[in-house]
């Protein structure tokens, strides 16, 4: 075995690690830990990314200790994994730095180094959802996900981001038991929690027939679970004042990339746990499909309607999250495709709107109403090309990372023509328009000059790219993430075919 | 230049003549106009009560819930919709149990090689006589490690929603505990009593579980529990000033760090060796005798102090906002 092929144990450990190390160390210390652990966690999954590539080993799998694995656990690599892992904690790094100067304001400095705990066993729990080859695992980690989200929302302390937090611990346990509750049921039927043996049992059941109707209930209920969890449409009640009062790295994180651990874990049980043809030969992806449209529709007019910024950002998250269920739904290796590439530029672009929005809201008074942005991205220049390009990604327009994955959408649902076709293209084209509504609206009044007086009255003030260097930095690094996810994107979906095919 | 013209030669000139008429006061062809200032508007009672009564039946359609028509239809439609929807969860998972293999069927599936391979090795692989420490433990030792760290991060959240920084002065978490505390009896003789007797025996039995956690039934979590509430029940009889002479938010986060992070180096030196197929050189010592199986003990000592310290910390923060 190579020593790169330690990367996934060893980059779960050290984040774990420097949670625990943290607990003793001062802020500036727990905040440059954080730093160095994400950044490192990051090249080394480069490494394994490049590592897998180059060998083509596809995937292959790592003893978590002295006995192999229906008895021991075990985690699996291959390159999804792996260049999920070095995406996400990308994005994680640029939300942390984005909001860092923020955080002074919106959190107690005695409680800065719990922030830095919570995140970093956010990612430590974020990468074993990734790299897991274990059901039970994947759950254990499911539950250090959920609290520390909590925590995250609620470390900001005011009315708000508690009632939120109490929303969202109600909707999220409600998600984790009926995912506990299937996997429960799962071992019944099968006798095991390691996902690829489970896929054999699995096989055999559906092939003999016998329990047939538990067997449905289950897949239903983890999926359910999971899509509570990740706030698909119907249940996403808790979601608009998650991200739109916690701290804005809070939100950024929560946006993207905690429902998309749930939804990576998703695509995991569908490959690999359900095996692809039973789950596309079942009713359980029409619901999807279907729910999935309902939000790509109801998030956008929520978003609509909505005169709070980041309230608005979030409500978009629901049509996002719509789009990447619809593609589950189409039921094809092209879908999933497509559904995969938009979790990357969800993530992506959704961090650096929120990250943006705070820098308009702050030169605006810090008042988050949409009317009081007007002309604010002269006064924040930086934070206004952020805002521009994060709203043109998200509405779709080409060399934005966001074209790419609707191109894709379309492309999924056209080329294999079902009852399904016609829906898709159709609601595609309508959210498009409406998310144009609202983004577009958006960036044409922090576009549009205020009158000097009316800045002079209400004490707004301008902020140059040299008061704020490392926020700048963030800015141009999340719009180059977000070219690079636009112009470049051949290699990264030859990427993530690869990895499918290696997944189940 | 200029000298200061009096006011009624200015009044002649052309410019003084323009201004007076640009401010209204005479024009040139009419002579002087009087203005009259702009008087207050009268009020007019009747309207005045017509706004303020809309405003009040806004107000009170908005707030006031008991005779809100809509909100109470919203809240029965709300009821009644929670109440389908678990009545459908619920009649669901019944009739899915029914389908579900029968409990101590031979033939279940469950009844395979991987529990049996845990109750026949489990013994020879781990050391433990039980096996359930051994499982959790050794076999799976990764999710166990999980679980302590949902622990640890559940204790972090705890901290954010209730900890205190404030020192001194109102509001701090002296002062709250010492409100909140107002009507409790202090120094409860019979419960001093009690305690000094009990608590001795509560962690000596405490130490017993989490010790022969691989001999017998128990180990680090219900043995930690077990010590946290002999903890619990001291600060109860005795009050923060005595417990807080051997207990303080320095040794709890001593005690959590060098826990996790001895359990955090020692599973990953094990998992190291594990995945490379390398001797790992802890003794399995013989099976029955303290000593023994390996990691396991140590394991089930860091687990229990994690636990104990956690269910402490955890009254100590709602009791009284810090420790």
């Amino acid at each position: 075995m190579d020593f790169i092929q330690n990367v996934p144990f060893f980059s779960i450990m050290i984040s774990m690690f420097s949670g625990i190390v943290s607990s003793v160390l001062s802020e500036k210390w727990a905040k440059r830990l954080n730093l160095a652990v994400i950044l490192a966690v990051s090249i080394m999954s480069g490494a394994l990314l490049v590592y897998i590539c180059e060998t083509g080993i596809g995937s292959y799998t790592f003893m978590m200790g002295h006995f192999p694995a229906p008895w021991g656990n075990e985690i699996r690599a291959g390159a999804l994994e792996a260049g999920t892992a070095m995406f996400f904690s990308i994005v994680m790094l640029l939300s942390m730095t984005g909001g860092r100067k923020k955080l002074f304001d919106e959190v107690e400095y005695s409680k800065h180094n719990i922030y830095y705990i919570l995140v970093d066993m956010m990612l430590s729990s974020l990468l074993a959802l990734i790299y897991t080859n274990d059901l039970f695992t994947a759950y254990v980690f499911v539950e250090i996900n959920t609290i520390a989200a909590c925590g995250l929302i609620m470390i900001r302390q005011n009315g708000r981001t508690i009632e939120a937090a109490v929303r969202y611990m109600i909707m999220s346990l409600l998600g984790s038991g009926l995912l506990l509750m299937g996997i429960c049921m799962l071992y019944d039927l099968t006798g095991h929690l390691l996902m690829s043996n489970i896929q054999e049992s699995m096989a055999g059941i559906m092939a003999s027939g016998t329990y047939r109707i538990p067997m449905l209930v289950t897949v239903g209920i983890m999926t359910i679970g999971l899509a509570i969890k990740s706030a698909l449409f119907p249940c996403h009640a808790w979601l608009p004042d998650a991200y739109g009062y916690s701290t804005v790295s809070s939100a950024a994180m929560l946006s993207a990339l905690v429902s998309k651990g749930y939804i990576f874990l998703l695509i995991k049980i569908f490959y690999r746990v359900i095996g692809r043809d039973i789950i596309y030969s079942s009713h359980i992806i029409h619901i999807l499909f279907i729910f999935g449209l309902c939000g790509m529709i109801f998030g956008s007019f929520s978003a609509i309607w909505e005169s709070d910024v980041r309230r608005m950002i979030a409500f978009s998250s629901v049509a996002q999250i719509g789009y990447i269920y619809m593609g589950f739904g189409l039921g094809t290796q092209e879908g999933m495709v497509a559904s995969v590439y938009h979790i990357l530029v969800h993530a992506a672009t959704k961090s650096l709107l929120f990250i943006s929005a705070i820098g308009l809201t702050d030169v605006s008074g810090g008042s988050r109403s949409f009317f009081e942005l007007n002309g604010s991205a002269y006064r924040n220049k930086v934070a206004g090309v952020g805002f521009a390009v994060g709203s043109l990604s998200m509405v779709g327009i080409p060399i934005f990372s966001g074209f790419v994955s609707k191109l894709l959408f379309a492309k999924a649902a056209v080329i294999n023509p079902t009852w399904k076709m016609f829906p898709t293209v159709i609601v595609l084209a309508i959210s498009t328009i409406l998310n144009a509504i609202y983004f577009l609206k958006t960036v044409i009044r922090i576009y549009t000059p205020e009158k000097q007086s009316m800045v002079e009255e209400k004490g707004f003030y301008s902020i140059r790219w040299d008061k704020q260097k490392l926020y700048t930095v963030t800015i141009i690094l999340f719009v180059i993430l977000n070219l690079i996810l636009g112009m470049c994107s051949q290699p990264i979906i030859h990427l993530i075919e690869t990895g499918l095919a290696n997944f189940a | 230049m200029s000298r200061p013209v009096p006011e009624e030669e200015y009044g002649k000139r052309v410019s003084g003549a323009f201004k007076l008429w640009m401010r209204g006061v005479r024009d040139p062809y009419l002579g002087n106009v009087e203005v009259s200032p702009e008087t207050a508007g009268e009020e007019d009672e009747t309207l005045l009560k017509g706004y303020q009564e809309e405003t009040d039946r806004m107000i009170q359609r908005i707030h006031d819930i008991e005779n809100n028509r809509r909100y109470r239809l919203f809240q029965k439609f709300y009821r009644a919709a929670a109440a389908i929807c678990c009545l459908t969860l619920v009649v669901m998972l019944l009739i899915t149990v029914a389908y579900l293999p029968p409990v101590g069927n031979a033939d279940n599936p469950a009844h395979n090689e991987v529990a049996a391979k845990y109750i026949e090795d489990g013994l020879q692989d781990t050391g433990a006589v039980n096996i359930v420490t051994g499982m959790i433990l050794d076999y799976r030792a990764f999710d166990t490690f999980g679980e302590s760290n949902v622990l640890f991060i559940a204790t972090c959240t705890v901290l954010i929603l209730m900890r205190n920084d404030k020192k001194e002065g109102k509001g701090s978490a002296e002062e709250e505990e010492r409100l909140d505390s107002f009507y409790e009896p202090k120094d409860d003789r019979i419960l001093q009593t009690v305690a000094m007797i009990l608590v001795p025996f509560i962690i000596l039995f405490g130490i017993y579980v989490i010790l022969n956690g691989h001999l017998s039934p128990g180990g680090g979590f219900s043995g930690g529990a077990i010590i946290g509430s002999a903890l619990i029940l001291y600060l109860n009889a005795f009050g923060f000033e005595k417990t807080e002479r051997f207990f303080t938010a320095k040794t709890y986060k001593i005690i959590s760090f060098s826990a996790l992070s001895f359990y955090c180096i020692a599973k990953s030196y094990s998992f190291y060796t594990g995945a490379h197929h390398l001797e790992s050189g802890i003794p399995l010592g013989t099976p029955g005798s303290i000593l023994s199986s390996g990691l396991i003990l140590p394991l089930n000592i860091c687990v229990g102090l994690v636990v104990a310290c956690t269910m402490y910390a955890f009254f100590a923060l709602f009791r009284k906002g810090g420790f």
